[in-house]
């Protein structure tokens, strides 16, 4: 497989493709009995073997495209048209019955984005492998987990056999996708249709399950049908790729032409709004994502950031934060465990400036952000906003100060209260912090409306007639009624698509450049990190391993666990094609320790001006 | 498993010791409540309530009364009415207990069955006419009143058609202990089961069906279909066993507070001297040791039965033996 011939389409090669589609159109059943058309004449092939990458911004129909080779879309609210050949079967002309004889589980498997839900959460997962096994040919039930064990074996689950007898729950998210595969490749599938298997994991996960997934490709020499939004995992895993807009295949062809020579401007435009790890080498300052024009797809120039973060006093010092939750259980609710969800932290952040927290899942950087506006409060340690301690505040003097420090969240949809206009939403701590009167919260609401490029008509409107990007803009807007000095921003574009992601990271910087705004960047994804920061800690267990400016962080890493994240991070270039980064196997660690532990007491080392390193040992 | 057993058996002692003071409280806050006066007798001269006041302990403080309530209806058990002289509660209450427990069991198990069965099928035809059949039947089921279906079950096998082929097996209205007859006691439970039953399959059925479409949203149904289980299969291992689990939360509530006494307007419609019928009984009269033994009597009862359910859902759910 290491050889560039699988880089030409199936047609070409003369082999007869594992998987067709001619001309697919696909309609849902809306509101009001009128169909709306989601697919638009798509058509592509995958020759056996042969990786196939559909990759698009959400809307796309990249999903829509994968449930209907499967055929598991509701008949009811859906209509399909035209061919998908799969192994020799037209899918659209089958029924249910023949769906499950020949194609589902059968020629064609499936793993899906969330691992944490895609798994039955009350049967073990050996006998949900088993279930797989037993289910199209017969098989004593001795040999299907004996198989079943091998599955395990196969995606490198650690003492697969003791672990077959576990529940999903024992499980972290990379390991369940791991079982989500051993499940698939049960029945020996001639393609694998992987939808968006690794988005929802963390970085050095998602690395280790691409190179699970290459290695196992080439063992048993299926071909695979890979969805995603990613153009750093299409660059690292497939053949060809197909790209997506609205519905429709805007371009196709081999991955290493549409990257190194795209044709359309949509294929350039998604293309020049990828943030890329390592591409700020030498900037001083954080630099805007180009602005793309979406009719050329040409980038434009680049804007740094003016401002400077002044240094002369701190706006945030946060001394020895320490935030512990007890586990209970047993007779009674007694404590059994403690989780040090954060351990002795310590950061500043000047006024102006940006400090990212970057860490995966579990590591604390979340938890470090509430616990500095007291929304949990187990939290010891001090936390100084300009000459106060947070931590030491009455219950009304903390409600005054927390117009300080804003927050922009994760989900946008979820932190709005949908039965409420975005005029009201915003309005509501204007008044409540007392700073004026209602028209005059209007008049404010509707300057920075137009700041965060939404017009003013739209306060009227109520959270769920916003775009993702939009309601983002809503959220940065509200944020802002308030004139904060801080703004925690806690992982806020990770769910955005890339272009949009691109404008809400700009607007970001917009609004540090005018208003001097310091900024607390909560995010896992490192490449927008190196954006966006002036400064980057990392975080790993609930602890600061690493805290430096930005480029001794991203280009000089002491830390071996800021090496491991940063090696992890995949980026759109497809000479990385055939890259094993080879890690080790991991279970994620996490912080739940005996009642009786003592934390370690840590020492920094100074490797540069401002860079501290943990010491181990 | 020992310390969930003993942490639970603890917690019961705590809520019924709970429920038993604020029952005792709230008697003696009631207005015209005074045990003594009513002990005397209509009528009484005020030396002779007195009389009744100092022989029973009723003058002495209520934390000594209450004591000695307990004492006599846990230790002793010859705790006497206040209101029929010289009735023991405690035999009354176990007389009464197996009338009500033969009634809920047996509807239990008919309305677990029916809206097990009303809930997979109308969610297998979703949509179509088996599904608006059977909701609209339930919906029927829940909206009628289960005195008033009692009624016209009485009226139809004890009135109208008692003498044709039909009904003319239906014994008349009471209650036949299953030691004495059990042929008898099947035959005079037949309709009070059902009748009670049909509420609850109608509500049980709804939720499941429900429960069982909302299922068919997750992940792992997704998981469950593309890995080629057959649509049988599917409904009745993937979906239906996630959606049960309220289900039996809400079955171990519901026969609690039934064999508790909530069962009464079936009793009474059916001439079932059981502990609903009691309770309404010593509660007309404000005799407060037949409140306190019946009350207590159905918080054990919840209790127990809540107990039984979180064992059963730790069965099914295997998520919820982490903590």
């Amino acid at each position: 497989m290491t050889d560039l011939t699988p880089l030409t389409p199936a047609a070409a090669a003369g082999t007869r493709p594992i998987l067709s589609i001619r001309d697919l159109s696909v309609s849902f059943l809306g509101a009001r009995n009128s169909w709306t058309r989601v697919i638009e004449g798509l058509s592509f092939d995958v020759a056996p073997g042969e990786t196939v990458a559909l990759v698009g911004e959400s809307g796309s129909g990249k999903s829509v495209t994968s449930l209907s080779v499967l055929g598991l879309l509701d008949p009811t609210t859906s209509r399909l048209e035209g061919s998908i050949l799969l192994d020799g079967h037209d899918v659209l002309k089958l029924d249910e019955a023949g769906m499950i004889r020949h194609i589902r589980g059968q020629a064609a498997a499936m793993i899906f984005q969330e691992p944490m839900t895609s798994l039955h959460p009350i049967y073990r997962v050996g006998d949900q492998i088993m279930e797989a096994l037993t289910s199209h040919r017969d098989m004593p039930k001795a040999e299907a987990r004996r198989q079943a064990i091998a599955l395990l074996e196969r995606v490198r689950i650690p003492n697969a056999a003791r672990r077959i007898d576990d529940y999903p729950h024992a499980f972290s998210g990379g390991m369940r996708q791991r079982v989500m595969i051993a499940m698939a490749l049960a029945s020996r599938p001639k393609l694998l249709i992987a939808d968006e298997p690794t988005t929802a994991l963390d970085v050095t996960v998602q690395g280790e399950i691409l190179d699970l997934l290459k290695d196992l490709q080439a063992e048993f020499g299926m071909a695979m049908l890979f969805i995603t939004h990613d153009m750093g995992v299409v660059a690292e895993m497939a053949d060809r790729t197909v790209v997506m807009l609205r519905g429709r295949s805007v371009e196709q062809g081999p991955t290493a032409a549409i990257f190194a020579d795209p044709q359309q401007p949509y294929t350039r435009a998604l293309l020049a709004s990828v943030p890329v790890l390592g591409s700020m080498k030498g900037e001083p300052a954080p630099l805007r994502f180009p602005v793309v024009d979406m009719k050329t797809g040409v980038a434009g120039g680049a804007l740094p950031l003016r401002s400077k973060p002044d240094l002369t006093a701190p706006i945030l010092d946060v001394r020895d934060l320490v935030t512990r939750f007890d586990l209970r259980g047993g007779l009674l609710n007694r404590r059994v465990a403690r989780v040090h969800a954060v351990e002795n932290v310590s950061f500043r952040i000047f006024p102006g400036e940006t400090l990212s927290l970057v860490g995966e899942s579990g590591c604390g950087k979340s938890t470090t952000g509430k616990s500095i506006i007291r929304l949990n409060d187990r939290s010891t340690g001090s936390v100084r906003l300009g000459d106060d301690d947070l931590f030491g505040l009455g219950a009304e003097a903390m409600r005054r100060k927390r117009r300080d420090i804003q927050m922009i969240p994760q989900d946008p949809l979820a932190s709005m209260n949908p039965r409420m206009t975005v005029g009201d939403a915003l309005v509501e701590p204007f008044l409540e912090h007392r700073m004026g009167t209602a028209a005059e919260g209007r008049v404010r609401a509707a300057r920075l409306m137009d700041q965060v490029g939404l017009t003013a008509a739209m306060l009227e409107r109520y959270p769920h007639e916003f775009s993702g990007g939009q309601r983002q803009r809503v959220c940065i807007a509200r944020a802002l009624m308030l004139d904060p000095k801080l703004i925690i921003a806690d992982e806020s574009v990770s769910a955005l698509d890339v272009s949009v992601k691109a404008q809400v990271v700009n607007l970001l910087l917009d609004i540090q450049d005018r208003m001097g705004i310091a900024f607390l960047f909560i995010s896992h994804d490192i490449a927008v990190v190196e954006r966006i920061s002036h400064r980057i800690a990392v975080m790993y267990m609930g602890e600061i391993v690493e805290i430096g400016p930005r480029a001794e962080i991203l280009e000089r890493p002491r830390h071996a666990y800021t090496r491991q994240l940063i090696g992890a991070v995949t980026v759109p270039d497809p000479a990385r094609r055939h890259l094993r980064r080879n890690l080790a196997v991991t279970e994620l660690r996490t912080p739940i320790r005996p009642l009786d532990y003592a934390p370690p007491a840590r020492r920094y080392e100074e490797v540069a001006p401002g860079h501290l390193v943990m010491v181990e040992g | 498993m020992l310390a969930a057993v003993l942490s639970r058996l603890l917690r019961m002692v705590v809520v019924m010791f709970g429920i038993s003071v604020i029952t005792f409280l709230i008697f003696f806050a009631t207005p015209s409540s005074d045990p003594a006066a009513r002990i005397a007798g209509k009528n009484a001269a005020q030396e002779t309530i007195e009389a009744v006041r100092k022989d029973f302990g009723l003058d002495r403080p209520l934390y000594v009364q209450y004591g000695l309530m307990m004492k006599r209806l846990f230790v002793t058990r010859d705790l006497t009415s206040f209101a029929n002289r010289g009735q023991q509660i405690v035999p009354a209450v176990a007389a009464a207990a197996p009338a009500t427990l033969s009634l809920v069991s047996g509807a239990a198990v008919l309305w677990m069955l029916g809206g097990i069965l009303t809930g997979i099928t109308a969610a297998a035809w979703r949509g179509r006419w088996p599904d608006k059949l059977l909701m609209g039947i339930s919906m029927m089921a829940v909206a009628m009143p289960v005195f008033w279906v009692g009624e016209m079950v009485n009226l139809i096998t004890q009135n109208r058609l008692h003498d044709t082929w039909a009904f003319s097996w239906v014994p008349a209205l009471g209650y036949t202990p299953f030691s004495e007859d059990p042929g008898l006691w099947f035959r005079s439970m037949v309709f009070p089961w059902l009748t009670l039953a049909f509420l609850y399959i109608g509500l049980y059925g709804r939720m499941l069906r429900t429960g069982i479409i909302e299922t068919y949203q997750e992940d792992f149904i997704r998981t469950a279909r593309a890995k080629g289980l057959t649509g049988r299969k599917v409904l009745l291992k993937h979906a239906t066993r996630s959606a049960i689990i309220p289900i039996v939360i809400m079955f171990g509530m519901d026969f609690g507070v039934l064999v508790g006494g909530a069962a009464v307007l079936t009793e009474v419609v059916f001439g079932i001297n059981g502990v609903g019928r009691l309770t309404y009984q010593a509660l007309k009269v404000l005799d407060l040791p037949m409140i306190m033994a019946t009350v207590l009597y159905a918080s054990f009862f919840v209790v127990i039965a809540n107990a039984v359910v979180d064992l059963l859902c730790l069965l099914i759910d295997p998520r919820m033996r982490r903590a």
